[in-house]
């Protein structure tokens, strides 16, 4: 930790002292992340779902939503029946499935990025405002925190939806809301721990106001835990957002949401199982990957598991 | 015998013996039901599944529609007479019939004129005892079917013979009285619960004269029933009725396959193919009395122009609706009554699928860049399978005319009452499943100017149909209804105010040692007369 | 009392802290309950009709019956009042009070939980230590690799696989239910294992067990997976630290060393993960019911939001938070007791 006199410091120098060590953190932090292999094929198999979800229009072989009236639940290719157009089969309406699946990548990341994001941006405010003020606010914010961890998430975010009325965007707002505790608990916390340390302290003596104490000086060094937590959370969204799915209060049909797709494909379970099996692997290997990550980061980022 | 009467002791008794430790000899049929029962009163529900478990197997009506048809037959009353004006029904009671003796239960007088007028004014006077009987009690059909406003009086002439006295006269009154909310209770199992305090057990507890007795109910798991020794139609074949409640079709389906159950309803479309390939399974089929619909709004420009909703409904490719949604369990629908039902009008020719037409139709009447919207309801229909999927099979179609469609949908409830709206934005779909066979219950209720607002979710109001209608509606010659029925769906087709989709075929998988089991047109399940080999 | 005892007065003055936190909080869930059902959209009574419809004046008239004609304010008061003596309302559907109902289906969950958990601890925590002690071997790797992969898995396809495996493929287990369809006895706990044994039919407990199989795997797989990576964690922290390293150097046999000292402090933090995940539980059993048509809350609970049963949603989401927040209060408390530094923050 950098050491500072509490009087008369350069906030310049202080800026670009910063600036290096965060170099020099990126740098032992990779170190310490790609020792984790797991976390190295994770991120690998993550960038490619990247590649995936962006380029989806160009490597998709079929328009998601096209229905080929004259194939309908026709398996994959190595399968009996298969066509070689079709390489992991059709749906019920003849729609392809490797198609749905590729768009459906856009739809999963998608989720991911936005729910994280939301409940980031939530979370990190409430959190800083509780932990920096204190008093009648932080108790009424943390109040309203165990409120929402009073019920299970899959439970509310459900009730939630019903509300909302069933849809994507509703789901998100709805798993968003309540992933966000978490980061209001982790960001107060930290906010907490890092309020009165000598570095604080000094920036305030020196005169900056409480949002540039809030943002620019307290929140950089509580980041390692939130950013470990918003890849789980991560994880969690595209699970929940597929459990809603499935429950029929995500995204609706014909979106090619993989949890919506294995609602749909539920009453064939019997007859065609590619149609259940291939969506629920990709959310297990998606967010499998995730989850490696994740793995990794904690590893690289958390310094007492960084020694053992 | 003696396997009779220990399983009556046990049953009777406070400790529930074990119904297999009885011995082999009593044959239980299974029935994996769909879903559970709300209750077991059944004029309190209108849902199919709570009849299932509740009118079908533990109650009896005044009539009954004679098994696999639609016909009516003497059920508890044993002939009626009708007044000439049609408003003086007369019911003669049968004689020596027994309700069940249960666990709860035990009945010290046979059933008489006192159990119809209980199950009646119940629903009838709002100052009777039992209007209001357990916490948000509704006459659900009973209201629906207008019986408030029908029925003047019910009047008890002696012992076995009850007069029913009607405001107006009504050609389909005796078909009503078949129906589920029409069932008999006992009058001297509700004096008993009234006594003990305890009233809602009438809906959780139920008394009846059919031919299965009450036993147990687990909730959202098991409903136990034992054939009624005393049945005045005669003792069962099988001595247990079992529904096994399983919400998830494909489920419902391995159970089957398992032998964990016998015979199940709505098997996935999907695995239809798969059934009827199976050698240890017997698959049923019947035609369902139903009609699947799209309802344009005939209020709503440009869909007010009968041309437009013709053109329209050029651009439906039904055979693609009928394999994509019904997978096989279906038929094209051209009129909006079931070919099953009397006064069917098979003259009538379809809408051709044709999209160059359906565009040249929409160009001459004068509509361009026409985008609108189709409703596609949230839930699984016996008419409709999957409302979403057919949606967008249309969506797709109606493009390739020019026209684009937006689907959108609501929670159920929602749904049903915002499709009312005469300023609905959109045509929706929707459908329906007839109650009592009479076509009036398709005409009259979906299409006539009445229900504008209402149940006719095409806010059509068409004179000529109308005068067809109500024509028929009082006519009692069954032969001049038929022509005027006939004549209307002439009158629907050329105004097209629906695009009519399908009929679908309902299927019934059962175990090949199952007989006896006969299907319900009103897509009732019914257990009476069903025999199970060893 | 609190002079002569003063370890036992910090203990109730934890205890009565946390008592005192969990009053605001049951407040607020009693109006985030309230206020869900009042803004659900949609309608029971349409629902109810079905596409035969109702007339808007019964309609109203209905309604006004169940007290939804009143302003807001009232029907909270209200609800407060007939919650705090009990009432939780009517179901819709059924016409039956809404606890009765719970407490009726609540033992097929419990039953369900309950050997969920126990199948997450009895193979988590050996995995987990196993793991720990053989860092860096293959079995660990194995074993971590296995655990992340039930911590990724969407446990509702990971049951229809199951199902489509066990029952339909190999026909060993049953589809759904609790028990086989052939055994009958009175529901003394309603706990179909303790239930079965209690009735004394010759196979209703092998019926009763092999139907709940399948489902408790499913629902046993995220706590499992979380059980087994947090022991393995803990018991690498212990086995850091000085004490465990010095009871190494003192020449204590490895055996020793893992179970007394380092297991002893490992599993401090590894029951209090097991009380969070009640939680993921409850949550895990709405899905995991749904697939198995199991009579449990969850199901119930998914059920009467679709159909709209307001009452029965409202009941549901309070009880079952009440019983989220009893379990970490137990836990808290445990955690309290076993690690006596806490009490004081």
């Amino acid at each position: 930790m950098t050491e500072i006199t509490p009087n008369g410091v350069d906030t310049a120098a202080l800026d670009k002292e910063s600036r290096n060590a965060s170099r020099a953190m990126l740098a032992e932090f990779w170190y310490y992340f790609s020792q984790n292999k797991g976390a190295v094929v994770g991120l690998a198999i993550f960038l490619a779902l990247v590649i995936v979800a962006i380029c989806a229009p160009l490597i998709a072989p079929h328009d998601p939503s096209l229905q080929y009236r004259d194939s309908f639940l026709t398996p994959p290719v190595w399968q009996e029946g298969g066509k070689a157009a079709f390489l992991l089969g059709t749906d019920a309406v003849g729609r392809d499935i490797l198609s749905r699946l590729i768009f459906g990548a856009q739809y999963s990341l998608f989720i991911g990025v936005i729910v994280v994001g939301i409940a980031l941006a939530g979370g990190i405010t409430l959190g800083l405002i509780a932990g920096y003020v204190g008093g009648m606010v932080d108790t009424l914010i943390m109040r309203v925190m165990d409120i929402i961890l009073a019920f299970p998430s899959l439970l509310l975010a459900l009730v939630l939806v019903a509300v909302l009325g069933p849809g994507l965007t509703n789901a998100m707002i709805a798993i968003a809301l309540v992933l966000q505790p978490h980061f209001v608990r982790l960001t107060r916390a930290a906010v907490m721990a890092e309020r009165n340390r000598d570095y604080v302290v000094a920036a305030r003596v020196a005169g900056a106001g409480h949002l540039r104490l809030m943002v620019k000086t307290i929140l950089p060094n509580c980041l390692a835990p939130l950013i470990v937590q918003a890849t789980l959370s991560f994880s969690s969204a595209i699970l929940d957002a597929a459990a809603l799915g499935f429950l029929g209060m995500g995204a609706q049909p014909p979106t090619p949401e993989w949890g919506t797709m294995l609602a749909e494909a539920r009453e064939f379970i019997l007859r065609a199982w590619w149609v259940v099996t291939f969506p629920g692997l990709a959310i297990l290997i998606t967010v499998l990957a995730i989850n490696l990550v994740g793995d990794g980061l904690r590893d690289a980022l958390d310094p007492k598991l960084k020694r053992s | 015998m003696t396997i009779q009467k220990t399983l009556k002791a046990a049953l009777l008794g406070a400790s529930l013996a074990v119904i297999a430790a009885t011995g082999a000899s009593a044959k239980t049929l299974v029935y994996c039901s769909e879903g559970s029962p709300e209750g077991f009163d059944p004029a309190l529900y209108t849902s199919g599944t709570t009849f299932d478990a509740s009118s079908k197997p533990v109650y009896n009506r005044l009539v009954e529609f004679k098994r696999g048809t639609t016909e009516v037959l003497p059920g508890l009353a044993e002939s009626w007479d009708v007044s000439e004006d049609g408003l003086e029904y007369t019911f003669h009671l049968r004689k020596g019939v027994k309700f069940h003796t249960t666990g709860f239960f035990t009945p010290t007088r046979e059933f008489n004129a006192d159990d119809v007028l209980f199950s009646f004014e119940r629903q009838l006077k709002k100052d009777n005892p039992w209007h209001e009987y357990t916490q948000g009690a509704a006459w659900e059909y009973f209201d629906s079917m207008s019986m408030p406003s029908l029925i003047k009086e019910i009047v008890k002439v002696d012992d076995y013979t009850v007069k029913f006295v009607l405001n107006r006269p009504e050609a389909p009154m005796i078909a009503n009285l078949a129906m589920d909310f029409a069932s008999i209770f006992s009058a001297e199992y509700a004096a008993q619960l009234d006594a003990a305090g305890k009233k809602e057990m009438l809906n959780q507890e139920p008394v009846g004269t059919g031919p299965f007795s009450f036993v147990g109910y687990q909730k959202d798991a098991v409903i136990r029933y034992q054939a009624f020794a005393d049945y005045w139609g005669g003792k069962q074949p099988i001595d247990n009725l079992i529904f096994a409640i399983t919400t998830d079709a494909a489920v419902r389906l391995q159970k089957l396959k398992a032998g964990e159950c016998n015979v199940m309803p709505y098997p996935a479309p999907a695995d239809i193919a798969d059934i009827k390939a199976d050698s240890n399974l017997t698959m049923m089929e019947q035609q369902g009395l139903n009609v699947g619909y799209l309802a344009y709004n005939t209020k709503q420009a440009p869909f007010d122009k009968p041309e437009v909703r013709k053109a329209l409904n050029h651009a439906i490719n039904k055979q693609a609706i009928l394999d994509a949604v019904f997978q096989g369990s279906g038929q094209a629908a051209k009129n909006p009554i079931p070919p099953t039902m009397w006064s069917y009008n098979d003259a009538i020719e379809d809408d051709a699928f044709d999209l160059d037409l359906a565009k040249k139709m929409l160009e001459e009447a004068g509509v361009k860049d026409l985008s609108m919207k189709i409703w596609a309801m949230p839930v699984q229909r016996p008419y409709n399978p999957n409302a979403r999927r057919m949606a967008e099979v249309m969506q797709a179609d109606f493009a390739k005319i020019g026209v684009t469609v937006e689907i959108v949908s609501y929670e159920w409830g929602e749904y049903l009452n915002r499709s009312k709206a005469e300023d609905r934005d959109g045509a929706v779909l929707l459908g329906w499943t007839g109650d009592n066979g009479d076509p009036d219950n398709f005409l009259g209720v979906l299409l006539g100017c009445d229900g504008v607002g209402g149940s006719n979710r095409a806010q059509w109001c068409n004179k000529d149909f109308e005068d067809l209608i109500q024509k028929a509606k009082v006519v009692s010659d069954k032969a001049e209804r038929t022509k005027l029925y006939e004549e209307a769906q002439v009158v629907f087709k050329k105004e097209a105010p629906w695009a009519t989709i399908a009929h679908s075929v309902v299927f019934m998988p059962m175990s090949s040692k199952v007989s006896g089991y006969v299907m319900d047109p009103l897509g009732g399940h019914w257990f009476d007369g069903v025999d199970i080999a060893e | 009392m609190a002079a002569s005892s003063y370890p036992g007065y910090g203990m109730l003055r934890f205890l009565l802290s946390r008592i005192g936190l969990l009053i605001p909080t049951f407040f607020g869930v009693t109006l985030v309950a309230f206020s869900f059902i009042r803004l659900l959209p949609g309608d029971p009574l349409e629902l109810l009709a079905g596409e035969r419809g109702i007339d808007p004046a019964r309609k109203a008239e209905l309604m006004a019956k169940m007290g939804f004609d009143k302003p807001q304010w009232q029907q909270y008061m209200d609800y407060l009042v007939n919650v705090l003596h009990g009432d939780l309302g009517t179901s819709f559907a059924s016409k039956k009070p809404v606890l009765t109902e719970f407490l009726t289906l609540f033992p097929a969950t419990a039953e369900l939980a309950f050997c969920a958990i126990i199948i997450a601890v009895c193979l988590g925590i050996p995995a987990g230590i196993f793991a720990a002690v053989k860092r860096g071997s293959v079995s660990d790797q194995a074993i971590m690799g296995t655990a992340l992969v039930g911590y990724s898995m969407p446990i509702f396809w990971w049951g229809l696989l199951l199902i489509i495996l066990f029952s339909g493929i190999l026909q060993w287990t049953p589809v759904s239910g609790r028990i086989s369809l052939m055994y009958f006895f009175p529901q003394v706990t309603g706990f179909m294992l303790i239930d079965s044994l209690l009735s004394g039919q010759k196979g209703a407990f092998t019926s009763a067990l092999s139907h709940l199989i399948l489902p408790s795997i499913v629902l046993a797989t995220i706590p499992l997976a979380v059980i087994a990576r947090q022991t393995r964690s803990a018991m690498l922290e212990v086995l850091g630290e000085d004490y465990v390293r010095t009871a190494r150097a003192k020449g204590l046999p490895p055996r020793r060393v893992i179970g007394l000292h380092a297991l002893r402090n490992a599993l401090i933090p590894v029951i209090t993960t097991i009380g969070l995940q009640v939680g993921v539980l409850l949550a895990g059993a709405i899905l995991t019911e749904t697939i198995f048509s199991w009579p449990g809350i969850g199901k119930w609970l998914v059920d009467s939001i679709s159909r709209r049963d307001y009452f029965v949603v409202q009941g549901g989401l309070l009880l079952i938070a009440a019983i989220i927040m009893i379990v970490n209060l137990i836990v808290d408390l445990l955690y309290g007791l076993v690690n006596p530094r806490i009490r004081h923050t």
